[in-house]
Parts: C-alpha cells; structure tokens; sequence
C-alpha cells in the first residue's frame, strides 16, 4: 500500500535510513530511490533535496534518474496503485474491453488518481504471467483471468 | 541412512481417520510383512494429502501414485500389484483431473526440456534438490579438471549462442572478455525480461535459480572474473526473493564466496533490481542502470566485453544462457550440439501467448517449424478460428503470415523471413485480429519505453505512432504507406541501440504481407477484423432483440434507446464503439459492422 508522508520528520528519517542502509554512493541510488518510494509512496521534491544533501549529488542528477524510471513515482498517488497490463498478449485475450471498463468505473484516464485520493490508475509493461491475462495489480496483488463483471468485487477489497 | 525403493504416505487427518485410514495403514503394513516387503517398502502416515472426501487416500512415491476410497479388502490385491508386480492397479486410482490451462504443463512429444528441465520439479528454495538433480557437479568438473580455456572450448563446440535475442556467439564473447587486459573483471546475468508475453525467464528464476548462479561461477572462472551480478526486473518479485534464497544457499555450501570447493577460485554474486524500464534490457542500458545512472544505451564498439561495468570487461549473458551451460559440461559439448540446426544448436524456450489453445512455456529444438509449435505443441488456434499470423521475439519481432507456418525455428531463417528470434515470445493471432491496429500496438510500446537519446527513435517512433493512429482512426491518406516504409528505413539504420533498430519490424512485416488491410483501412475505411473503433458500427439485430433493456442500462454513453420488450435502437453519432452492449446482451442481438 503506498502511503503519502506528510510529516517532514517522516520524510527525512525515511530518507536517511534507506541511504544508511545502501550506503552512499553513486551506484546506489536506483536501490535508494526504490526504498524511499516504497515507504513514502513517491519522492517529494523534500526527499529529493535531502538525497542530494546526503549523497553529494546535483537535485538534477536525481530527480533526472528518478524521472526516468517508471516505478519511481514523483508525484503523490493515491492510497492504492492499479497497474494494468497493456501489452499486446493481454492485450489480444480482452485486455481491451477490461481496460475500457475500468477507465469508465473509476474514471479516470491512465496517470490519474482519484479526486478522494484512494485510486491511481496507471499502465504497467508485461508483469510476465501472460499465460492468465488479462493481468492487472493492485498495490502488491496479481489479479489474472479478469472479465470486466470482476472488476467491482476487485476493486470492492481496498478501503 | 535406510533406504526404501518405495515410500507410502498414508492421509491421516481427522477426515480420513475417521473413514478407516488407521486401519488401512495398520493393514498395509501387515500386508507388507507378510510379503517380506517391510525392509523396502516404508509407510508413513502424514497429516494431509488432500483429497479427503474421497479418502482414506494414500500416496505411493516415487511414481506419485494417488490411491482414493480404499477399503482394508482393497490392500492384498493392492499390495501383490503395486509393490510385487510393480502395475498401479487403476481402479483405485484418483480420476484424472481436468486439465487445467497451465504456465508450464508436462512436456508434449516434440518438447526437449533442458534449461526448463527442473522446473516445477524441484522445491527451488532447497538447494539440496538441485544437488539432488547432478547440481554443482559441472562446476565441481571444471574446478577440479578443466582450465578456463577448455571451459570456454567447450562452450564453443557445443555452438551456444546468446539466448537473450540477439544470438551472438557465446564462447566468442566470454574468450573477448578473457583476453582484455585488466585484473577486474565482471559477470553480469540479464534477468531483465521485459518482452510483453516472454516468461521463459521468470520460470528459471523462479524454478531453478541455482541452474543460472552454476552457469554465472562456470562462466566466471572461464573468464577469469571475481564479481558478479543478476539484474533482475522489479516487477519479478518472487524471482528476487527466490534469486536471494539461492545465493544465501549458495554461500552456506561453499559454492559462492572464497575458495570455492576448495580451490583459488574465488566469486560472489549480487542482485540489483531493475526499475520499471524496458530498455533496461539492452546491454549498456542495463550497465548504466547498476551504475546508478539513466539507463539510456551507449554506442558500441567498445562492447562491454572491453569496457563494461565501472569501464571493466563485462561479460553479459541471458538467464537462459546461463541455464544451459551446467548441462553442456555435464554431457559433453556434443551432446548440445546434436539437437537444431546447421547454426543454431540445442533447444530454445518459447512462451506461446494469444490465440493458441495451450498457452505457456515450452522447450524445443532449434528446427521444428512454426506448424509444429504452434498446432502440435500449442494444440492449435483457440475455438478453432482460424490462424492469421504470429509474432516472434517480442515487440520488435516481426508478424509472420500463414505461408511461413512450415518455417523451421532457428536464427538466421527467422531473419530473412523479417523477423527475428528475440527472448522467445511467441504472440499467435487469429483470423479476428487487425494487423493495422496491431502494429500500432507494438509501435505505441516502443514509443513509451524508448529512452529519448536519439532522433531517429525517439521521433520517428512517435512520427510512426501518429501515422498509424490516424490510420485506424478512418483519416489514413494515401502516401501513408510510403511514408511509414520511408520512415521505417531510416529508423533503422539510424538508431543508437536494437530498441530503435528493430522498431520498424512490425511496421514493415505487416506492411510486406497485410498490405490489403493497410489499404482497406485507408482507402476503404474498412477494418475488416472488426477490431478499429472508428471503422466499425454497432447495430442492434431486430430479429434477435427482445427488449430486455440490459444493453441500455449498461451503455457509458446513453446511446442506446428502447421501450421494454422492444426492439432497441443505437445511436451511431453518440455511439464510442466500446463493445460492452455486445458483451452485456444475452441474446446475441448486437451486430458488430
């Protein structure tokens, strides 16, 4: 479940022992980054600063890496992450219509998230478990086989 | 240690108990006794086998023998068959079940399961199974009697080629490495599967990591390396966690780490995990990545093999390749070689998705032809339409029609055919697929996942989106086609990485043999698979409509007008061609035109 750090101090501790736990230095900072998302839900430009504080690195360099992997997240999500399969093996099994449906029961287009703040709808590349598509997470469950008429009672699960 | 060439476990949890099981047991073994069986044949009681309505039920190891609703009149018969004549007596056995769609289901008659071959078999978070299983014997060979040189010769007669796509020769790269100068050296294992419908990968890691670290230290010692790493994708998960407990095991038996069995060779592995980026994939992409860098691709020449992680040589391989070297030293580089064709050695795995009735993993030697693995081994199309075309390698793989399906697999014919072998995904597409939308499909991939360091990807890409959007959207126009052939050429001979250059493959494939639905779509504004929103109509049957109003309740748009138990209308002008009164209707009254 990602969760969105308000609290300063929050921030700072995570920040300090994902970098603790990895250590400082350069070849570290994709582990790092992943730690901070993980905990923090995204990297916040406050977690951004003080990992260019502690690890002697341009806020540039970071956020220029951060930005260009898609499971780091730098701007808030909501309180559950939908991944949706859209690649073309799910794609071909009803990939399609299952996306049409949630797009319209949530409604919301892919990289939104929700006005009360519970979903964010994003699309994922291949999780490999294609032989049950179409495949979709949520947080860290793997839902396979789905049919749009699943799609309530999925969904339904998360507070 | 006793042993017993058969084991019996006999379901003793309080359902089974209750329907007789201790008596059973009690019977069995005084059976066994009686046959001077006792000393061979060793019974267990256990607390659950599973199938407890129909108990008291009993395993027979090592067949794996289910024996349900046994009665104690049941155990002479039972006995005289099972254990003296060695015949399972089938009247007693469970029913077969159902069979199940599966990831990988036993193999088919034309299936040869090398690096697959533990899979399923073997609890990979033990590494004593895989010991159990020859493990660690091929490395244990080449410590103990090979030189890194007859290692790498004999990776060179077996002719493995690199099994993550692009098939270069492996001996060739690891002697490249070898004879770098420089005292630091490098291993690293792509495990950053990220072909859409490729999970050949995921199944090794998963099932049997320690084939892939076995395959890592035989390759170090070859090369002469001390550290290595498996990059694995995030988006595996279980396969890192399986990946950590392997090489916690790995370590506690002396395999990894100082002196291993005993010699001066010494080497560890790390995990990194990827982040979420395709290109990833790519070798340099993924050397940028460890370094904590964007994991944007690197001109090559100097290969990693020359300059590589932290500018040292680097000797990059596959999962799959890795996989296969245990079993090469094991038994014998000529072994490997006799199965495939005249270049293309030993087996590949292939993970068929799409329209095929058996989807999942398979192994098979090079040369079986795409009928064979497609109709014997995948069981054909599914609801038997009909086949139109399969995808290979993954989404800059080409889509080969109909007249290919007696193509033997290997490399180099995949390539003159305009595709390409890539990790081993194999899409199958039925006759009710659009090859227009398709290729945008796979176009729309490579554009999101390209990294942006060079204009010919990062623009022509998007620049061959647009075109082929507009195309399935009814505004195509006529010099589109040239334009995306145009474009085609010079994205690929232009582009920094094999991102780049194999991104035109769908395009030209489908352009080269489904040139007619580019036309219809174009010309005719007609998708005739149905399949492009804008091309098609929903109508509504009157023949079949009985008024149920189900499709009008479910409509996003409200497009869909009726009075109970009459014919409903649909509204074509607010109508957004979702599909879902069709999905909806019980009576098979909406039309798709």
């Amino acid at each position: 479940m990602t969760v969105n750090a308000k609290d300063s101090k929050d921030v700072l501790k995570t920040v300090d022992l994902a970098i603790d736990e990895f250590h400082a230095k350069k070849e570290e900072l994709i582990p790092i980054l992943m730690k901070i998302n993980q905990e923090l839900g995204y990297l916040s430009s406050e977690a951004l600063e003080q990992i260019s504080d502690r690890m002697h690195l341009p806020q540039s360099q970071v956020y220029t890496v951060a930005s260009f992997y898609r499971l780091i997240y730098t701007k808030p999500t909501g309180r559950h992450v939908i991944k949706f399969c859209e690649s073309a093996p799910c794609h071909v099994v009803g990939g399609r219509e299952v996306w049409t449906a949630i797009q319209k029961d949530l409604k919301l287009k892919p990289g939104e998230t929700s006005n009360d703040g519970k979903w964010t709808l994003t699309t994922t590349s291949c999780l490999g478990v294609c032989a049950v598509g179409p495949v979709m997470m949520v947080d860290e469950d793997i839902y396979g086989n789905i049919t749009p008429d699943q799609l309530s009672k999925i969904l339904g699960k998360y507070e | 240690m006793a042993y017993f060439r058969s084991n019996v476990l006999v379901c003793s949890d309080p359902e089974c108990i209750g329907k007789g099981s201790a008596n059973i047991l009690k019977s069995l073994q005084a059976e066994l006794n009686s046959k001077g069986l006792a000393d061979e044949v060793k019974v267990m009681d256990t607390p659950r086998i599973g199938d407890c309505d129909k108990g008291p039920e009993i395993l027979v190891y090592p067949e794996g023998y289910h024996y349900v609703g046994l009665t104690v009149e049941d155990i002479p018969f039972l006995v005289e068959e099972q254990f003296l004549k060695g015949r399972p007596v089938n009247k007693l056995l469970t029913p077969p079940k159902k069979e199940e769609a599966q990831e990988l289901s036993e193999p088919t008659s034309k299936e040869v399961r090398v690096v697959l071959r533990n899979c399923g078999k073997i609890n990979p978070e033990n590494i004593e199974d895989y010991i159990a299983e020859n493990g660690y014997a091929a490395l244990a060979k080449v410590l103990t009697e090979k030189s890194p040189d007859e290692v790498i010769q004999m990776v060179k007669d077996s002719g493995l080629r690199g099994r993550g796509g692009a098939g270069f020769s492996t001996s060739m790269k690891w002697a490249l490495t070898r004879d770098t100068v420089g005292d630091v050296r490098y291993i690293i294992c792509n495990a950053d599967e990220g072909d859409p419908g490729a999970f050949m990968n995921r199944a090794v890691l998963e099932g049997d990591p320690h084939s892939v670290l076995e395959g890592m230290i035989i390759a170090a010692y070859a090369i002469g390396a001390q550290q290595g790493y498996v990059y694995c994708r995030a988006e595996y998960p279980i396969a890192v966690k399986t990946l950590e407990i392997a090489i916690k095991q790995a370590r506690e038996f002396g395999l990894l780490g100082e002196h291993i069995f005993g010699t001066n060779f010494s080497f560890d592995l790390e995990i990194r995990q990827g982040a979420g980026a395709f290109v990833c994939g790519e070798e340099t992409a993924l050397i940028a990545s460890i370094e904590g860098k964007r994991g944007e691709p690197r001109p090559r020449p100097p290969f990693p093999s020359v300059r590589g992680l932290f500018g040292k040589p680097t000797n990059i391989n596959n999962v799959e390749t890795y996989a296969n070297v245990p079993q090469i030293i094991l038994n014998g580089p000529q072994w490997f070689a006799s199965m495939g064709t005249e270049k293309s050695k030993g087996t590949k795995t292939f993970a068929l998705a799409g329209d095929v009735k058996k989807t999942g993993l398979i192994e098979v030697p090079f040369g079986i032809t795409l009928r064979e693995i497609i109709y014997d081994v995948g069981g054909g199309i599914k609801n038997d339409l009909g086949f139109k075309a399969v995808q290979t390698g993954g989404p800059m793989g080409g889509c080969l029609p109909a007249e290919f399906l007696d193509l033997p697999v290997d490399y180099e014919r995949l390539s003159q055919a305009g595709s390409i072998m890539g990790s081993g995904g194999m899409v199958v597409m039925d006759e009710e697929t659009c090859m227009v939308d398709i290729a945008r499909f796979f176009v729309e991939f490579i554009q999101d996942e390209s990294c942006g360091k060079c204009v010919p990807c990062r623009v022509g890409t998007r620049r061959m989106l647009e075109i082929l959007t507009r195309i399935c959207e009814g505004n195509g126009r006529p010099e589109d086609i040239d334009l995306l052939g145009q474009l085609s050429v010079e994205i690929r001979q232009d582009s920094l990485c094999g991102l780049g250059q194999g991104a035109p493959n769908p395009v030209v494939s489908t352009l080269k043999y489904f040139r007619k639905e580019y036309e219809a779509h174009i010309n005719g504004k007609v998708c005739s698979a149905k399949v492009c929103r804008a091309l098609i109509s929903y109508e509504i049957n009157p023949d079949k409509c009985v008024g149920c109003t189900l499709c009008a309740r479910n409509c996003p748009v409200n497009c869909i007008t009726g009075q109970v138990k009459k014919t409903h209308v649909i509204d074509p002008d607010i109508c957004i061609r979702c599909g879902i009164c069709k999905q909806v209707c019980n009576y098979e009254a909406v039309l798709v035109k």
